[in-house]
Order: structure tokens, then sequence, then C-alpha cells
């Protein structure tokens, strides 16, 4: 044993915590705990920040034992594929167990974080009662509570700094619930509430906002008029994250003015969206924050024309993050190209879902920005068409990025040029960035792009596959090939059993995996359950719920089948649709 | 669906190279429905679920998606009202919720040819300002241009009911 390791077995705890201190990400401290037993302790007792990226991987009990002094808690719950209706209501990822056991172990809970799960006012409630040094609660495309769960943590949380509400699904009771901030509330640094339906309390808004001289970021919903929005840039100057709820005036009106003139004064703003309601010529009065934005969110933004887009766009010099409907078209995404140097992700939205010849950007978009950006390293782009010539000129331009998703509104289309698949194209993608860690992909799509996948992607952590492939052999070349991939989810595709049981102990290596709508019989998925008891396999099975399971033909297709690895077992909370095998 | 998805290609849609064989059973089954049919509603009701993958958070808080309220006005009643024309699959359906909102009936008669028979008459402003009576172009095309509703009461003269054409008429006169 050489004497650096001797000297590292006799440090004492304090140092060694101190040391472990300045280990924020997960990924570190996790790392540090497998060194040795007595590394394992001193970290298990100083951690206070935990991720878990499936809450049916552990129990609250087990989280709450290794961790006693756990203050942040970020917790994920349903299958990604749940934002697009392929998971049904009531699949589970309740947070109620999880708040419950951490109140009755006496844990000081400080924040908490939650992505995709069923959140009740019961929890909120119980959440906000019991624990007195609660400050943040970020809750991200979760539902089941209303407002008066947000009543109960205004009016409970006496410390509360930070209350962020993302596109989560909230029963609007229209109850006073931002009136519920006490007058003795002024830590507030962080509110937002655009994904609310309701009307708030305007008065009692402007007071809270007046009294929280800490507060940088503000996300108000569609019902807060211009009017008010332009009375609390007055009395908060200090915001450096906007959302503005509408944004409909009359251009030549004295409120118009007003709100020119208290934006000019709003010289920290960084980050703005919004936008609910807009109308194009009042755009104007943002024009002189413009200049030094770096995240700008004009997605829900309906009925901007690209001529005003484009006149926004020429005065963002500084832009960072971009999200945008597409009606900026191809000559807009141009100017973004020719002006924004300094972008970084990218994200263009559909305005027309169904896309019939109307969608406003190509490939021809795509190429601008990956030559005129050269820091760009992240991009959502939903086109109507694309090229394999295309791709490999971003690939070219662009070896950077960490995350590429691109959505052809058509799941199977072509290369547009060619009429070939868009192999040769995404394959350019993975060989070229080697950082990737993300890649959706779509379009027409062989076995061919898998091979490349598995061979070049050797970063990825997560692949998202729909209508793509031709055989077992596709999904191989990736199960075989990409050594670090944690989430893998499948639908519509010709992959079936020889594929997933190949390397069933892959799975163990990977958060989770789903399939549907693809080849996977009920046989193979039962044998894979008992093969590997770590894992909980899921079938989710709408049609036949009620049905005698053991009647099942185990030759059927499975329509919808999700497995995951977990020290918890199977779940107790399982709806009778959901089988664990 | 896609007409012209690339330079000649047929829109029958199926998985697996162009030009190779094309596999057998539910492959393609969901888009079996898709046949270059023109008309948006079919596109909606075969709708592959969840494609293009946009969150459904997003799809309903969009503006091209949820909900189309319009503005509904009856002769004679005190206050206007408003009807989501997303909720509705068609005409007869408009028709009867608005029968519900204003608690009467016979406001499709109108609609249904020449008859002398009928008290109301459902006439949409579209997008051009123009004034049409409710029923001549397919539902989506209604749904897409009309700005606002309303519902006229026939005005009763020397017991002669007017046909609709005269109703329209006096109205553009009044604008």
């Amino acid at each position: 044993m050489c004497l650096f390791q001797s000297v590292m077995n006799y440090l004492p705890k304090e140092v060694l915590e101190h040391v472990f201190d300045f280990l924020t990400s997960h990924h570190d401290r996790n790392a540090v705990s497998l060194v040795c037993e007595s590394w394992y302790g001193v970290e298990r007792f100083s951690r206070e920040k935990v991720f878990i990226g499936n809450c049916y991987a552990v129990n609250p009990e087990r989280l709450i034992d290794r961790f006693p002094r756990l203050r942040s808690l970020t917790l994920k719950g349903k299958p990604h594929f749940a934002d697009f209706n392929l998971v049904p209501d009531g699949w589970g990822g309740h947070v109620y167990p999880w708040i419950e056991a951490m109140a009755k172990s006496g844990i000081n809970l400080e924040e908490l974080r939650l992505k995709r799960m069923v959140v009740s006012d019961e929890s909120l409630e119980l959440l906000a009662k019991s624990f007195p040094n609660f400050k943040s609660l970020v809750l991200v495309s979760c539902e089941g509570f209303t407002t008066d769960g947000l009543a109960a943590i205004a009016s409970n949380c006496r410390l509360l700094r930070e209350l962020d509400l993302q596109e989560n699904e909230v029963d609007d009771r229209k109850g006073q619930w931002l009136s519920c901030f006490p007058e003795s509330c002024t830590s507030l640094v962080s509110l937002n509430f655009a994904c609310l339906k309701g009307e708030v309390n305007v008065a009692a808004l402007e007071r809270l906002v007046a009294r929280c001289p800490n507060l940088r970021s503000l996300r108000l919903n569609h019902t807060v008029p211009v009017e008010v929005l332009q009375k609390i840039l007055v009395r908060a100057p200090q915001l450096s994250d906007l959302g503005t709820g509408t944004f409909t005036h009359d251009p030549d009106s004295e409120t118009y003015v007003k709100l020119k003139n208290a934006m000019k004064n709003c010289r920290s703003i960084r980050s703005l969206s919004g936008f609910l309601d807009v109308n194009g010529r009042c755009l104007p009065a943002i024009y002189p924050i413009c200049t030094s934005l770096t995240s700008l969110n004009l997605s829900y933004a309906p009925g901007i024309f690209s001529n005003e887009l484009i006149k926004l766009i020429c005065h963002c010099k500084k832009i960072e993050r971009l999200w945008i409907l597409d009606t900026i078209g191809d000559k807009g995404l141009g100017v973004v190209a020719n002006t924004c140097k300094e972008l970084q992700e990218l994200r263009v939205f559909p305005s027309d879902l169904y896309g019939v010849g109307n969608t406003a950007v190509t490939e021809e978009g795509l190429v601008a920005i990956s030559a005129g950006c050269p820091k760009l390293n992240s991009i959502l782009y939903f086109c109507q068409q694309m090229t394999n010539a295309a791709l490999i000129t971003v690939a070219k331009n662009c070896p950077n990025f960490i995350r590429f998703r691109l959505c052809t509104l058509n799941p199977i289309v072509p290369d547009a040029a060619t009429n070939q698949p868009l192999d040769e194209g995404f394959g350019a993608i993975v060989q070229s960035c080697k950082r990737l860690t993300r890649l959706s992909v779509s379009g027409l799509l062989t076995d061919q792009l898998f091979l490349y996948i598995g061979m070049y992607a050797e970063q990825l952590e997560m692949l998202s596959i729909a209508f793509a492939g031709d055989s077992d052999k596709g999904m191989l070349y990736v199960l075989n090939g990409c050594k670090k991939l944690k989430k893998l989810e499948i639908r519509d595709s010709p992959f079936g059993n020889m594929a997933l049981l190949s390397d069933m102990g892959k799975y163990e290596t990977m958060r989770s995996l789903w399939m549907s709508s693809c080849e996977v019989t009920l046989g193979a998925c039962k044998t894979l359950a008992e093969k590997m008891p770590r894992l909980n396999v899921e079938i989710i099975n709408e049609n036949e719920a009620g049905e005698d399971k053991a009647s099942c033909d185990d030759r059927h297709r499975v329509e919808k089948m999700y497995l995951y690895r977990t020290l918890a077992g199977p779940r107790t909370d399982a709806p009778d649709f959901v089988w664990t095998l | 669906m896609e007409k012209g998805g690339g330079g000649g290609l047929e829109t029958e849609l199926r998985l697996g190279l162009p030009g190779g064989e094309v596999e057998k059973n539910e492959k393609k089954r969901v888009f079996e429905e898709f046949d270059g049919c023109e008309d948006r509603a079919a596109v909606h009701k075969n709708q592959v679920v969840g494609w293009p993958p946009v969150a459904v958070f997003r799809r309903k808080n969009s503006f091209n998606e949820g909900k189309l309220y319009v503005k509904v006005s009856m002769d004679g009643a005190p206050f206007l009202r408003k009807v989501d024309l997303t909720m509705h699959k068609g005409y007869t359906e408009l028709v009867r919720a608005l029968e519900d909102l204003f608690g009467c009936f016979g406001i499709g008669e109108a609609l249904k040819g020449d008859e002398e028979n009928y008290e109301f008459v459902p006439i949409y402003e579209d997008k051009d300002g123009d004034w049409m009576l409710l029923g001549d172009v397919p539902w989506e095309m209604f749904a897409e241009s009309c700005k606002r509703l309303r519902v006229m009461k026939r005005v009763e003269e020397n017991g002669v009911g007017l046909h609709a054409k005269d109703l329209l008429k006096g109205l553009s006169k009044e604008d």
C-alpha cells in the first residue's frame, strides 16, 4: 500500500467531510461513496442533496435510512412518454408516501423538486405543515393538485423562497391562494405561476412583490393584464427573470408608454418568457431589454408574425437559449444565425400540429443555424422535412452537440431530396458529436442507423426511437454498443423478443426501458421478469383490465411495457391496468 | 396525409425501405387511415397517438389546439354568450349547444332548406368580415374562419316569414 493510501485511511472523518463538501454533483458523491466503507459512511452522513431519477427504484424508508441529513430531494415519476399520452391516467408516481415518510422521520426538508409526479393537495398540506425550514418547491409537469394546495404552501411555509410551477395540470379553484402569503412573508426569490388558468388577486400580487426585495424571478399567468405588469416592474426593477402574462395593449396608449419606461428601468432582466396572448405590434416595448437577454422563450406566444419575430431577434445579440415557434421560418432562422452568436440551445416547436404542408421550417433553417452559431450544443427541432446532406453539414459544423432531438412531422418521411432513409445523416451526427448524451431520431430509418449509434455514440445516455428500424438487430446494436445508456424508449418499431432477451443484465445498468407497439410478447416479458428479480417489468394493458391474467396467451404481443431497475421490489400502488410480472 | 412528402413518394406509409416488402399485419395499422385525405377532421380523428411528440401541456396551451371560444349573440337576448368551437364536431352539435345556451329550440331549422317555418337564422362573421349563413362550408373550414356567431330572429311582417337571404341583405346594409 502506498504512502498516499495509508494517509487517506487515517484522515479524520471531519476532514473527509470537509473535502466532500466540495463535491456538488451527485455523480461525484455516488462515486466517492463506492470507494470504501469508511468513505461510504462519511459521505452518507454529509449528503444533503439527493437525486432519484425513478421514484420506484427505491423506497422512501431506504432513502431516509441512508441519508438522515437530507435537505433537498429531487424525484422523477412517470416515464417520459407519458408526456405524449402514452401512459394512462392513474399509472402512479405519487409523492405522498415520500412526504409522509420524511415527516415521520424528522427529516429537515428544505427543498423538493418533482417531475412527472402526482401531487395531491393532501401532500402539499402535509409538506407545508411538516417542515418548518422548507424553502423551495419546484413542480414540473406534475398533476393532481389544486390551488387549495398552493394556498397551504403559501400560508404555512414561513421561509419560502421559491415556488416554481412549470407546465403542471392544476385544477384552479379560483380561490385566493396568492393572498395566503402572510404579510410577514418577505423572503420570496422566485415565483412562477404561469401555468395556472385562474385569476389571481392582483392587489395581493403587487403587495407581495413590493415586500419581497430579493425577488429575482417572477412568471405571471395569462390573466395578469399589462397594467399590472407595468406596476410590478416599477416595484421590482431588480428582476432577472420575467414571464409576462398577456401582452396585448394598444401601442398608442398611455399604458404602453408607461410599460416601455418601466422595462427600460429593469436593467437586470436576462431571461424573458410568457407572452401568453400577444399583439405583435407591442413587442417594441421589450426592445430595450433584448440587448442583454440570455434566454428568451416565445414558444407559447401565439400569432407573432415572422417579420415581427425577426425584428425582435435582431436586438437579441447575447441570446444563449432560444425557444420559439416554427412560424419564424427558415428565413427567420437565418437571421438568428447571423445575430445570435452566443446561442447554445435552440428549440423550435410546431405551430401547426397537423402540418398539412404549412410548417415553416425545413432542413435549410437547421443548416443556417449550425453554420452561424458556433456555440450551439443543444437542439430540439420540429420540421416538415429533412435531408441527409443537411444533417451531414450540421454534423460538420457543430461537433459539440450534447443533446440532439429532431422530429419530422411525418414520422417516417425519407430524405426530401433523395428519398433515401435518413440513416446517413443521423449517423454523421453521432459520429461527429463525441459528447452526445441525448438523441431523438425520426424520419425513415433502418437498422443501419442503429449500427452507427452503437458504434459511435459512446456517451449516449438517453435515446428515443419511434417508427424506426427493420429488425431485432437494430435494437441489439444499441444495447451492445452504447455503454452509458441509461434510458431507452421505443415506440412502434419492429423490435422483439430476441432483442429484449439477448442481454438481460444490461437493464440493471440502465434506469429504464420503454417499449410500446413493438414486437415483444408476454412470454418474453415473463421470462425477463423471472430471470431478473431486481427489475420491475410492468405491462400496461388498458383494454384488458379485469380480464383474467392467467388466460392471457404468452404469444400475445404486449402493447406497452415499461421496465426499470429497482431495489424496492414490485410496487404496491399499481392500478388495475398495470401488471408487474 | 402528406402530399408529396418527397418527390413523388407514394403516401402509403410503411416501415422499411421504400420499395421493400411490406410487413404484414399491423405494422402499418396506424397509418392505414391516412390516404391523402384532405379533410383535417379525418386527420384529427385518425391521429397517431402522441405524434408529433409535443407534450400534452403544450398542446393544450398552444393557440392552434385547445379551445376556440367565439362570442354568440342572440337577437333580443340581454347579453352575449361564448361557445368553444373545438368542443363540437359538427353543425348539429353546435346548434344543439346554442339552443341550450339560449333556452330555445329550432335554431337549426333555417339550415335545412327554404322552409318557411323557422324562427331563427344562425349566421357567423368570417375572417373577411362577411356575414355568412351557417352550414354551407365543411365544419373545419367554418371553425377556422369563424370570428363570431349571431342568431337572428325572424321578424314577423304581416305574417310573412323572411327568407334567410333577405335577412342577410338587411344585415349588410347595417354595416
